[in-house]
């Protein structure tokens, strides 16, 4: 009834290879974006904007990497957060040394050494599998933390070894570092989540994604048809540590304002890793909902109980957090394996079938 | 099939719900928040800092009507030790119940990110004993407070009580220390004074860094500390690190007199796991501990009204007594600013000017019942951790910590310079033009 695909002809070749095919699908996602870019600034405050939205869009960056990876790619990494913290320490870098270079510039910079940083991380996926490479990737992760913490060139010789993000303003606004409004920093976020997930989009559907997915549902046949599994395996893991690091640069320029090794530690990559289980493997949608999922929920169950001002104190209500949060993961996980991005996709098919079902 | 996806329809539109209901609620009074930590690996000395920080305050409410009559609003947020959740807490508390008067982040990495959030929203964020050293220097830090003293000038305190002990810095010549240390920006804050120091006083010292992930595997650490014998080893630690290494410095027979804490690696959860072996175990404190002090009689009024935040036989400790020394110099901050402004409801920025101008001698302090609890302050516009930064000597018998010296003043002429580098370069990374204090 409100979703159908019959009678829409597509005479172009053009319109069949399009990212949505259906009209109401790219209205919907077009609906979605515009009312992100305007509606959300308008009707927000700054909690909302500053602490809610903001980590929710960097975090969803993140998951998209490591959806890369580990949805499309079928390569388990427990290196999430190092990655991050690769693109954090080095875009810090660059933005104090390199003072006149414009921001995205520095975010995209400090994302492509975290992609060199993943593709050296990622040589060992060639021989080893599964839970093997899950532990390489965590020496990835314990490595490179270390390496930030141990040497101070990282950190500018900071005494703390803690560093403030340089304000820095894109078209005269300032959009890092904590004068600038959390509008600004919103929307410089939020265009770099929208850019970076069209060009998921595109990727996982165009022959580096369906490679991708040849290696990961079956290595041997997708090598005996022609896929280089060195180039296919590596290119993952360049492209997931780029989204990494960008949205650990961003971490640390628009959220948290300092570069902090402690905010990507191992509970940082597992935190991604359940959004990208929560959310579904293999889909940029999932990444989006498991990001939202994950990062908000504990924040509203904590809310709830602050809202209506019932009398528990401080650690009680963080122990129903972590026992509502817990027990929803498994209550999902139980009701929908496939992640909430298959939850979508039903309630999809039931809307074209809607209001006759079968 | 239905029912199920009527379930799932009502658990998303449930949390939904849940975020949207956020709305704050206006009350007349002075709004305390506190970031704290009762929950995860830090909770053993997250939880009696926050009971001693909210009993002292409730006991304001219950005793005296509020400060000068004008209610205190106290409320808690739970960070988990976390930084992202520090900064969620900190957004969502700031505009409550009229805004925020000061913050307590509680944690170094919070700290660090608060600092320039609060400075643009006008909140003085008070970090007693911890966070950003450098933030002693109010010219560059106008809203960070870090009174009664730093790392930088404890590490020179406690230098000076090895040599007191010795009989005189001539004799630390020659001397080899053990530095045992987090490896983690706060474990890291003393090496360059501890290095400047050993310079001028012509002693060596080993380091021994304990990573994070691992701060409860410390064999090789003393086995190493065993063989190379040093005088004295100084710790800077947290956590679960602390009982470890008391205990491990035990099975190693390591002098205890002779290991010394700082005053975050000095509290009871550090020591009783130890059990007897910790026994002699120095730290070092700025505050008093034990339930003697005269304002007992009213916390535990707070208690016989029963409107304590915990349970009584638990207060009085080291950790508990440092959480009501913060709320202490709040309050006595909030009086310093009602004397300028009127005994009303303050701002932040009215705070920033009571905790600037906070001055507390010995008598004031005598007359809060507070005397040995607390160490007399005096801030002013370029100095933020006040004119006599000092620590004790406490020791550890086995069943309380007992004070075994006076104040131990630091060396600030020593540390100023080097507190004043870091904010001068912090200003010139960060743009800032340091503002006139004369």
């Amino acid at each position: 009834m409100f979703y159908r695909e019959a009678g829409i002809f597509k005479t172009s070749y053009a319109a069949d290879q399009a990212l949505f095919r259906i009209p109401l699908d790219r209205l919907f996602v077009i609906g979605v974006v515009v009312a992100a870019i305007v509606v959300v600034p308008l009707i927000s405050n700054e909690y909302w904007l500053g602490s809610i939205m903001i980590p929710v869009l960097i975090l969803s960056i993140a998951a998209l990497g490591l959806n890369i990876l580990t949805g499309y790619c079928g390569q388990v990494s427990l290196g999430t957060g190092a990655f991050m913290a690769a693109g954090a320490y080095m875009a810090y870098k660059i933005a104090t040394n390199f003072t006149w270079m414009p921001i995205p510039l520095v975010i995209v910079l400090g994302g492509l050494c975290a992609a060199s940083i993943g593709l050296a991380f990622g040589l060992p996926s060639l021989r080893i599998k599964g839970f093997y490479l899950a532990v390489t990737t965590l020496a990835a992760q314990f490595f490179l933390l270390w390496l930030f913490q141990k040497v101070p060139w990282f950190v500018n010789n900071s005494a703390s070894g803690v560093p403030t993000a340089p304000p820095r303003s894109v078209f005269g606004e300032l959009v890092t570092g904590a004068e600038a409004t959390p509008e600004a920093r919103y929307l410089f976020v939020l265009a770099f989540t929208v850019v970076l997930a069209v060009i998921a989009g595109n990727l996982v559907r165009g022959r580096i994604g369906r490679t991708w997915m040849a290696i990961r549902d079956m290595d041997i046949a997708a090598e005996l048809i022609g896929i280089r599994p060195l180039h296919t395996k590596l290119s993952a893991f360049a492209i997931s540590s780029f989204y990494c690091g960008v949205s650990g640069a961003l971490w640390s320029f628009c959220y948290i304002n300092t570069v902090e090794s402690s905010a990507f530690d191992i509970f940082r990559s597992f935190m991604i890793l359940f959004m990208v289980i929560v959310g579904g493997l293999g889909s940029v949608l999932g990444s989006f909902l498991g990001a939202f999922f994950i990062f908000l929920l504990p924040i509203a169950l904590n809310n709830v109980v602050t809202t209506f001002g019932l009398p528990i104190a401080t650690e009680t209500i963080s122990h129903i957090e972590f026992m509502a949060f817990g027990g929803l993961i498994v209550f999902f996980l139980i009701v929908e394996p496939h992640g909430l991005a298959r939850l979508w996709q039903i309630a999809k098919e039931k809307l074209r079938l809607w209001p006759f079902p079968y | 099939m239905r029912i199920r996806n009527l379930t799932l329809a009502l658990a998303g539109a449930a949390a939904g719900l849940m975020g949207l209901a956020g709305t704050a609620s206006a009350a007349e009074g002075i709004y305390i928040p506190n970031l704290v930590y009762k929950t995860g690996p830090y909770a053993p000395s997250g939880t009696p800092v926050a009971h001693g920080f909210a009993d002292y305050l409730a006991m304001i409410n219950l005793r005296d009507g509020g400060v000068n009559g004008v209610p205190i609003i106290y409320e808690e947020c739970e960070t988990g030790y976390k930084t992202d959740r520090g900064v969620e807490c900190y957004d969502r508390v700031k505009g409550e119940n009229g805004g925020a008067v000061v913050i307590n982040p509680w944690s170094t990495g919070i700290t660090y990110a608060l600092i320039e959030k609060a400075t643009v929203d006008k909140i003085p964020l008070f970090s007693i004993g911890y966070g950003r050293t450098s933030a002693a220097d109010g010219r560059v830090f106008p809203y960070v407070f870090n009174f009664p003293s730093t790392y930088w000038n404890q590490a020179t305190a406690i230098v000076r009580y090895i040599a007191d002990q010795e009989g005189g810095f001539d004799k630390l010549k020659g001397k080899n220390l053990g530095f045992v240390y987090l490896d983690h920006p706060y474990g890291k804050e003393p090496i360059p004074t501890l290095d400047i120091l050993a310079e001028k006083y012509g002693f060596t010292y080993d380091k021994y860094p304990v990573p994070p992930a691992s701060m409860t595997e410390q064999k090789s650490i003393w086995l190493q500390i065993r063989r190379s014998k040093p005088a004295y080893v100084v710790m800077w630690g947290w956590g679960a690190m602390n009982s470890t290494a008391v205990s491990e410095a035990a099975n190693v027979k390591y002098p205890m007199d002779k290991f010394i804490g700082n005053w975050w690696a000095a509290a009871e959860p550090d020591v009783i796991p130890a059990g007897d072996g910790a026994i002699g175990y120095k730290g070092a404190t700025f505050n008093g501990v034990g339930t003697d002090f005269k304002i007992y009689k009213d916390i535990n009024d707070l208690y016989g009204a029963g409107k304590g935040t915990w349970t009584k036989d638990q207060i009085g400790g080291v950790l508990y007594s440092r959480g009501v020394a913060t709320a202490a110099y709040i309050v006595e901050a909030i009086k310093t600013a009602q004397l300028k402004f009127g005994n009303r409801v303050i701002t932040g920025e009215e705070m920033q000017y009571g905790l600037e101008n906070l001055k507390l001698d010995a008598a004031a302090i005598e007359k809060l019942g507070l005397t040995g609890l607390m160490p007399p302050v005096e801030i002013t516009c370029a100095n933020h951790e006040g004119q006599n930064p000092a620590i004790k000597i406490q020791q550890w018998n086995g069943k309380v910590w007992e004070i075994k010296t006076d104040w131990i003043p630091a060396d600030t002429a020593l540390v100023r310079p080097l507190i004043e580098q870091d904010a001068a370069q912090y200003a010139k990374e960060n743009n800032i033009t340091p503002r006139s204090c004369s």
